[in-house]
């Protein structure tokens, strides 16, 4: 039976970049993904195009690619990515500049289609998160752009390329394309489809897997955390999966690891909806078959709906913030009573806020009064006061009343910090399918 | 025992929606889970965070719990004013639960 290992390289965009290098290096892959595209990087990456036209992808870009590209060329290695974010032609661009300049000989391809803003902003579909519809958003749109599929991307390594670099796509997609491709799996076959995306789900979120955001100490241990290695899918052409990473890294594979990653941002097990498939999670089994080695098998699926998901980018505001910590002695008393204050400044000075939060970090920032209610008081508090405002320079002013308590404020105040930005937000909609047309775009170095 | 004695767990987020996962370490005490875990019981153990419903997904085959809980990431990941936006410390909390009978007990009933 035929078989492919595809290595998981990124599980987003700030991630790690060694472990992708001991993939290339040793972990005997054919294909290397970057998962490197977060919900609303896209919005924020439309902003960076729109002030420079060359822009647009993701920041790690060159130095990922001068990491892995000298590798991946001498052995073979395919790389699949979602670092073309807002512009994935200009990120091909600049990929085959750099391949150029290592001297490497690369077939280079762009997945251009998932901007669908021009085809949906006039639009009355419904936003899922708020109230409202696209059109009702009006200026405030940044970007729209539909997880598209594996398809695009298949099709690119069918016609040769060494590395696909894509926009939006569903993250389990950029995995799904090396299978497709590998096995000519075809695209109504659910059930091949939703194991597939067993296997990409698993890996998109690279250390996630291999013990990274697992570890709880007594309770389950993981060595090496520093030096974590990422995962490696072992995937054969009738959709067997098993999970494993380079002998001699960092982390731990276990059934544990990978049922904790199977759920994460899961919803309905049955229906873990998908652009090429409906999968569904429901009988997959998870079975621990040797050291760093687990076998997930029993996904299924069914078919695909006849909508993309798009995720729109739109401004919404600005957030203020302020900081400042107290300690010793009385630390939480002082803390509230700081609290206080600024309560009483900003509606004394007449900071229009649609929302404001006050939190004791260190008490009650993280869960809220009622789960941290009667827990022994700590020796160190941090006050944090956050609203939302409609102008910038509103918010900039909670963060000044947080800072003023520096000489206006109880004693003992200092490490106070403040920060104003402008709100990105993200919500989605339901596109018709046919709406959005990818295509496949070459560069060669 | 708590629920951190048998289980372990992981949040996820969509929008303003939370998902967290409760897994037996061990497949014998996934009666346990199914028993005491309910959907109201973690909806009453997020009062004052989660706004919506709490809905509760069985997994028995991987002897787990997915949680999908609405309105509970103050609006949506990337508007938050929170400071845990993504609401991922919240699987910390849900451990924190208390549970009758001890890790010998595979009965269902405390």
């Amino acid at each position: 039976m035929r078989s492919i290992r595809i290595g998981s390289g990124a599980g987003y965009s700030g991630d790690r970049i060694e472990p992708a290098v001991e993939l290339a290096e040793k972990g005997d892959i054919q294909y290397l993904v970057f998962e490197c595209l977060g919900e609303r990087t896209v919005a924020l990456a439309q902003q960076a195009r729109m002030k420079n036209p060359d822009y647009g992808f993701d920041p790690l870009l060159e130095e990922r690619m001068r990491a892995v590209l000298p590798i991946c060329a001498a052995k073979g290695i395919k790389v699949v990515t979602n670092m073309g974010a807002a512009h994935p032609e200009a990120a091909a661009r600049r990929t085959a500049e750099i391949a150029r300049a290592l001297g490497l000989s690369l077939k280079i391809a762009a997945i251009v289609g998932d901007d669908v803003l021009d085809a949906c902003k006039d639009s009355e579909l419904p936003l899922l998160e708020i109230d409202g519809t696209l059109r009702q958003l009006g200026n405030r749109v940044l970007s729209a752009n539909a997880y598209l599929g594996a398809a695009p991307m298949a099709q690119a390594l069918a016609a040769g390329a060494d590395v696909v670099i894509t926009g939006r796509a569903s993250d389990p997609a950029l995995f799904l394309a090396p299978m497709i491709h590998a096995f000519g799996w075809a695209m109504d076959d659910w059930n091949l489809l939703g194991q597939g995306t067993v296997a990409g789900h698993l890996l998109e979120c690279a250390g996630q897997i291999t013990g990274g955001y697992f570890a709880d100490p007594g309770f389950k241990d993981v060595p090496g955390l520093a030096r974590l290695g990422f995962p490696i899918g072992e995937v054969g052409e009738d959709g067997s999966l098993v999970i494993t990473k380079v002998a001699g890294s960092g982390g731990a594979v276990t059934a544990a690891t990978c049922k904790e990653q199977l759920l994460y941002e899961v919803h309905d097990p049955r229906r873990y909806i998908q652009p090429d498939v409906v999968a569904d999670f429901s009988g997959v089994t998870v079975e621990q078959i040797g050291p760093d080695r687990v076998r997930v098998g029993g996904g299924r699926g069914t078919a695909r709906t006849a909508t993309l998901k798009v995720s729109v980018g739109y401004v919404d505001g600005f957030i203020g913030e302020g900081q400042i910590s107290y300690a010793g002695p009385g630390a939480v008393a002082r803390g509230r009573l700081a609290l206080d204050i600024v309560h009483e400044r900003l509606a004394l000075t007449g900071v229009a806020t649609s929302e404001l939060r006050f939190d004791l970090i260190g008490i009650d920032s993280l869960h809220g009064a009622a789960l941290s209610a009667g827990r022994a008081e700590p020796y160190e508090v941090r006050v944090r006061v956050a609203g939302r405002t409609e102008t910038m320079r509103e918010a900039v002013r909670i963060g000044n009343e947080v800072e003023t308590l520096y000489t206006n404020g109880p004693a003992g105040g200092g490490g106070a910090t403040k920060s104003a930005r402008e709100v990105v937000a993200v919500a989605s909609v339901l596109l018709p399918r046919e709406q959005a047309t990818p295509s496949v775009r070459f560069v060669e170095a | 025992m708590k629920l951190r004695d048998l289980a372990h767990s992981r949040t996820g987020d969509k929008g303003n929606i939370s998902n967290i996962s409760v897994i037996a370490y061990d497949p014998k005490h996934y009666p346990l889970l199914l028993a005491q875990v309910t959907s109201a019981r973690v909806r009453a153990h997020f009062a004052g965070i989660v706004a919506g419903d709490v809905v509760r997904y069985e997994l028995p085959g991987i002897a787990a719990l997915n949680f999908v809980m609405d309105q509970a990431l103050g609006g949506g990941v990337t508007r938050s004013l929170a400071l845990d936006a993504h609401g991922k410390s919240l699987s910390s909390a849900l451990l924190d639960l208390e549970i009758d009978g001890d890790l010998g007990d595979t009965s269902a009933a405390p």
